[in-house]
């Protein structure tokens, strides 16, 4: 409108040639109808099919894991009789500590024998190499133990766990059948599963140390890849001016979100062990090379958190006079947080079951004590589960999907905790 | 007539390449309401914005010519842009309160800008500010509530009152009253007559009698131009352009 200012005014009403009301009951018309009712349904039914498959994956999955992994969390026990004939006094086991004095005591070969005396020669294969701390336990708990003839329950061999669980071999089968009639047989609860790290018998391995080792890791992934992601996706959003460089830099991040992993592992293993010489296997390692795959999915979940916050925020907060850091820190990070926070909890569930990238850095050593620090050699949680997979004994079977439903678990309880922090920190409009 | 407030002289505001505003000279004094007036997308808003550099947001825009706020240049290196906007304040179209509570909205600029030591003062501005807003008697039992959950109209007033917490000089309204119905509106009119002479008010709006009701001074802009500029009772009455003439008597806009 820029020399006619007033637009052509409507000229005349010469209305067009009179429409006569639309017939709604024509056959046609009751087509239409029917054919649009039909569509609503398939589509109905086939969104209602989608979620159904995918809970039944999903319910499927647990399912096995639970009805398989359930039995990890359970031992056999052998009742055995013994009568420690050791050259030790009761007062020394509180005094000087129970594990020195007796494991100094030959306390092993007591339990081989009195194994040998109860069921025979080959007695003492029957029972689990741990078999003697289940003894120490008992005589640290009731040092009277030491003086009298007693019955210890102890945990059986990983093939009569197996066997007594109704998957062993044929002979290990009729041993069991034996001990079952003598009533030796018992189940308990493996505590020593929670609280113990790797070993090379599947009756004395614990999922602890893999545990720890995730916690420290994920530790390390967060402090490092949250602040650097947030402050990243903050900058490029509000302050980085819109040019190529930082339509490259744009591009650049998304590619390194879809990166395989195995190669942050390699980048790892070339730069934090090769070039700088941190310690192998180590969370701290583990936790750097983790960083980098996740920092990119922050910046990713960040920045479209931070794009989501309105503008006519920013534009009051402006208005009254605060900053671009006021505004940034008072009003558009708490807005976005609840995103950001989804985001990130994503970006470290992915870490927590990332494999490939550990195995680079050395992380899949056996590891038979749970770190202390962040710079000791351990394991995760998907990694121990890789390695007991590959095991040969049957034993670690159940061991594996046991260890499969205490990640699942982790992973739970993550997702929970950034559901809890989404409705904590979310803003009704 | 008391020296001017504001003195915009031969303005004009590029966004890229394209002229938004084609130099425009205006004077505001302090105890005057001005309203701008003209069809959608005639560059008004963009005008009130260079007014308290709200336009530095926008990264393609850029503004030529001087704007004098109490004869500083408000564009020379030296004006600090956060002060200009304590003392220049500014209501948007729609009402955006934080999402915070009542008093929190009315409490941040002073909080931000320390105009207060003692949390009683605090409480004295937040009172005083809603007050003045017209909006004490309404919330004065709620103040904890959020700034969201109120009613449109009560929001516009909320925008008001955190917009003079802070004591600006003058305040810049973008067509306060689009986005609320009649009655709403009606109470907005009546908080700019109470307000005028303790601010300098430039207000942007599409309503001609609103622009009527509430302004001594009247802007018409018509394509990035200042076409007409005088007495509100002359413009509407006897307009001296042609151009003014055809948009206030509805044949355009």
């Amino acid at each position: 409108m820029n020399s006619a200012l007033v637009p052509e005014a409507p000229t005349g009403n010469s209305e067009p040639d009179q429409r006569r009301p639309t017939d709604w009951t024509t056959g046609a018309s009751r087509r239409r109808t029917r054919r649009r009712y039909a569509a609503e349904r398939r589509f109905r039914l086939m969104g209602l099919a989608a979620v159904w498959l995918s809970v039944g994956f999903l319910a499927f999955l647990l399912m096995s894991m639970l009805w398989q992994g359930a039995s990890g969390f359970v031992e056999t026990r052998i009742t055995l009789p013994i009568a420690l004939q050791l050259d030790i006094t009761p007062d020394r086991v509180v005094v000087r500590g129970a594990d020195l004095a007796l494991a100094g005591a030959g306390i092993e070969g007591a339990v081989d024998a009195a194994a040998t005396a109860a069921y025979g020669a080959g007695g003492a294969e029957l029972l689990s190499d741990g078999a003697w701390l289940h003894v120490r336990d008992a005589v640290e708990a009731d040092p009277t133990l030491l003086n009298r003839r007693a019955m210890i329950d102890v945990s059986a061999a990983a093939d009569i766990d197996v066997a007594a669980k109704g998957e062993g071999t044929p002979a290990a089968e009729a041993q069991v059948a034996k001990l079952a009639a003598a009533g030796a047989l018992s189940r308990g609860f493996n505590l020593k599963f929670l609280t113990d790290a790797d070993s090379t018998d599947s009756t004395r391995v614990g999922i602890w140390g893999a545990f720890k080792g995730s916690l420290m890791t994920m530790i390390v992934t967060l402090a490092l890849a949250f602040p650097v992601g947030v402050f990243a996706a903050l900058y490029l959003e509000e302050y980085a001016p819109k040019n190529r460089w930082t339509d490259l830099i744009e591009v650049s991040i998304n590619n390194l979100a879809a990166v395989p992993s195995i190669i942050f592992g390699l980048l790892g293993l070339a730069v934090f062990l090769g070039t700088f010489h941190l310690p192998r296997s180590a969370p701290l390692v583990g936790g750097l090379t983790l960083a980098l795959m996740t920092m990119p999915v922050i910046v990713i979940a960040g920045r479209n958190a931070i794009k989501g916050v309105p503008p006519s925020i920013r534009d009051a907060a402006l208005a009254v006079g605060a900053s671009p850091v006021q505004v940034v820190f008072h009003h558009v990070l708490p807005l976005a947080l609840p995103g950001i926070l989804t985001g990130t909890i994503i970006g470290m569930a992915r870490a927590l079951g990332e494999t490939a990238p550990l195995l680079m850095i050395g992380m899949r050593a056996f590891i038979a004590a749970p770190p202390d620090r962040i710079t000791d050699p351990a394991t995760v949680l998907p990694v121990q589960i890789f390695l007991w997979s590959d095991e040969v004994n049957r034993g670690f079977v159940e061991k594996t999907s046991a260890a499969i439903i205490v990640l699942l678990l982790f992973l739970l309880a993550m997702n929970g905790f950034a559901i809890y922090l989404r409705n904590r920190f979310e803003t009704r409009w | 007539m008391t020296t001017p407030k504001i003195t915009a002289r031969n303005v004009s505001v590029y966004y890229g390449a394209t002229r938004a505003i084609d130099d425009v000279s205006i004077d505001v004094t302090q105890d005057e309401v001005v309203a701008f007036i003209g069809p959608s997308g005639c560059g008004k808003s963009t005008f009130l914005r260079t007014l308290n550099r709200m336009n530095d947001t926008v990264p393609s825009a850029r503004v030529e010519g001087e704007i004098y706020l109490d004869g500083e240049d408000i564009y020379a290196p030296s004006m600090d842009v956060v002060q200009l906007r304590a003392r220049v304040g500014m209501v948007f179209q729609k009402p955006n309160p934080f999402p915070k509570s009542i008093y929190e909205n009315v409490a941040y600029g002073p909080r931000i800008h320390g105009l207060t030591h003692a949390k009683g003062e605090l409480d004295d501005i937040v009172e005083g500010s809603l007050r003045r807003a017209g909006l004490w008697d309404e919330v004065k039992d709620r103040l904890t509530d959020s700034g969201t959950a109120l009613s449109g109209g009560q929001q516009q007033r909320l925008c008001i009152a955190r917009a003079i917490a802070v004591d600006p000089e003058v305040i810049l309204m973008d067509e306060p009253c689009s986005a609320l119905d009649p009655i709403a509106t009606a109470k907005i009119e009546e908080l700019i007559h109470e307000l005028k002479g303790r601010y300098a008010i430039v207000i942007v709006t599409h309503n001609m009698q609103q622009a009527a009701r509430v302004s001594q001074r009247t802007a018409f802009f018509h394509l990035g131009h200042l076409v007409e500029f005088g007495a509100t009772s002359d413009i509407f009455t006897n307009p001296r352009a042609e151009r003014t003439k055809d948009y206030i008597t509805g044949r355009y806009g």
